[in-house]
């Protein structure tokens, strides 16, 4: 048998799965674009840019995005560090604790948080609340990402360099492990991007208008907004992932399950 | 570990247990106050009541509607699991056979990372698009007549989500059975091929139970994963289908009359749930690690 009907087979049922994957892509763009009867256009687009709403909700994802990745890098860098310098045997804890936040799903730490926290209003009032749950959403990307970087790089020999030359620690951390970590820190912002910009479960329940609880506002009134948006996201996740693959080739598995399900 | 009998002088050889606490602190802080205390406040609240320790809310786990709110989420975590294993684990295998075009490998690894991290209120607006009641392909299929609907079939019923759930399933399956696959060495198949086993004798005999940790442990995280799934269902089908996510936010909402002791247990059975499927998934993975690391 020749190889190219051996492979006949397999590439029929790719060509099935691929099509599961690109005709809902297709049929949304279709639909957005769609005016009613047989009339087509760019109505619902156009609608859409003129929403101050649309880019209220945008910009506030994208700022807490921005500082989930800030607040993340500050908690987890020295953590990291320290972890991979000289308490290895603390390694099992942060393991465990890297994925305690699969066992717990955000529903349920949602729970858990509304019933905690209930104040004081500057701190759960305001939707920069959302950035505290967010990093740990984002904690076991941050976490292996930092973690296979730092790995990469002889830290004692670094450390001991710096601080012979009369750098401190702040220095060491700053000017020299983190600039070898470019890569890695790269690919866990742009990760931390694709969860935040897509994560509903909390700010819905905690009703703050973040991009994917408007996209869900404008569903219930405008169908073709709705598509629109929906395509807007999946090109917002395709960049980022895209940037993740690009950067982080050496950090393979680093790409799994994001936040927004 | 080696010994390591002369340590340097100079400031690393000074920080001890302080700089431990320094660096450590805050990372342990965090996740103590956003991540562990939550947890056990749910803990708590379930199984405190007005008078002290009470069994009620737990043991109202098992009445009507929330029974039926976890049998619905297990079955579909299930069958959407299995539909991802299987459909994924097919792609994955079609895709790693020699022959196929070069740069196909590369189109799924990216588009299956786009994929697998597209979910949630844009994936279910997109079906519906798609296969809702005035989607396109249903209005489509209704031009060439074939009334999808008139036919039972719905988008917003167990088998429409686990329809949807294929979308996140599928490339999640591909990247984790990927390495698995791979690890699988052509050597083994020649081997077998020379002693005369055929391709059926070769998967019953050596590649099945070689892969089946793998697989296992695959179907477990895809298990996981669409357990705790909530934005989905909730954009598609907002409580027509019960499943304990949308009760918890319901009961979060203030949508239904119930006590918020009642969210605290529904959300601890769905910890519990976790816990055990985490747990097998660490027993099982510590066996896979043998077969894909060398």
């Amino acid at each position: 048998m020749s190889r190219r009907t051996h492979n006949l087979i397999p590439g029929l049922g790719l060509g099935v799965i691929g099509l599961y994957f690109v005709i809902p892509l297709v049929a949304t763009g279709a639909f957005s674009l769609w005016e009613g009867g047989d009339k087509y256009g760019l109505a619902a687009y156009a609608a859409l840019i003129h929403q101050p709403k649309l880019w209220q909700s945008l910009g506030l994802s994208v700022r807490l995005a921005i500082q989930t990745i800030l607040v993340g890098l500050v908690v987890l860098v020295p953590a990291v560090f320290w972890l991979n310098l000289r308490v290895q045997r603390l390694r099992p804890l942060f393991d465990f604790l890297s994925v305690l936040p699969f066992v717990v799903p955000p529903i349920a730490l949602v729970a858990g948080m509304t019933t905690l926290y209930t104040g004081p209003d500057w701190f759960v009032g305001t939707a920069n609340y959302l950035v505290v749950p967010y990093v740990i959403l984002a904690l076991p990307y941050t976490y292996r990402a930092l973690d296979v970087g730092m790995r990469a790089l002889d830290l004692k020999t670094l450390t001991e360099a710096s601080q012979s030359l009369g750098a401190g620690w702040m220095t060491l951390i700053f000017r020299v492990v983190v600039p070898n970590l470019t890569t890695a820190l790269i690919g866990a912002a742009l990760l931390t991007i694709a969860i935040v910009m897509g994560e509903f479960t909390f700010a819905n329940i905690l009703l703050f208008n973040t991009f994917a609880v408007y996209i869900d506002y404008v569903g219930q009134t405008s169908a073709t907004q709705a598509a629109a948006l929906t395509l807007l996201s999946f090109l917002i996740t395709w960049l980022a992932m895209l940037g993740v693959l690009f950067t982080g080739r050496g950090g393979r598995g680093q790409v799994q399950i994001g936040g927004a399900r | 570990m080696s010994l390591r009998p002369t340590r340097p002088a100079g400031p690393l050889a000074r920080s001890g247990g302080l700089f431990t606490l320094v660096f450590m602190a805050p990372f342990l802080l965090y996740v103590t106050a956003f991540l562990i205390l939550p947890t056990l406040m749910l803990l708590a609240t379930a199984f405190l009541g007005k008078h002290g320790p009470t069994l009620h809310y737990v043991a109202a786990l098992g009445e009507g509607q929330t029974v039926v709110a976890f049998r619905n989420s297990i079955e579909l975590s299930a069958l959407a699991a299995l539909v991802g294993l299987l459909v994924g684990g097919l792609a994955a295998y079609f895709v790693l056979r020699p022959g196929m075009p070069r740069g196909l490998r590369s189109l799924v690894t990216t588009f299956g990372a786009v994929a697998a991290n597209f979910a949630g209120v844009p994936l279910a607006f997109a079906f519906i698009a798609t296969l809702g009641s005035l989607g396109m392909i249903t209005v489509w299929f209704k031009d060439i007549g074939v009334n999808l609907y008139g036919m039972g079939f719905t988008l917003y019923s167990m088998p429409g989500l686990v329809l949807v759930y294929a979308y996140f399933q599928v490339p999640l399956m591909i990247i984790v059975i990927t390495p698995a696959l791979e690890a699988l060495r052509r050597e083994w198949r020649e081997a077998a091929e020379n002693l005369g086993a055929s391709t059926w004798d070769y998967w019953r005999h050596v590649g099945l139970p070689i892969l089946l940790p793998s697989l296992l442990s695959a179907y477990i995280l895809l298990f996981g994963n669409a357990f705790s799934a909530y934005a989905t269902p909730y954009a598609l089908t907002s409580g027509i289908v019960a499943l304990v996510p949308v009760e918890i936010s319901n009961v979060l909402s203030g949508n239904v009359m119930v006590s918020q002791q009642t969210g605290a247990a529904l959300a601890l059975g769905m910890i519990v749930v976790m816990v055990v499927v985490m747990g097998i998934y660490a027993l099982i993975a510590r066996r896979v690690g043998r077969w894909v690391k060398r």
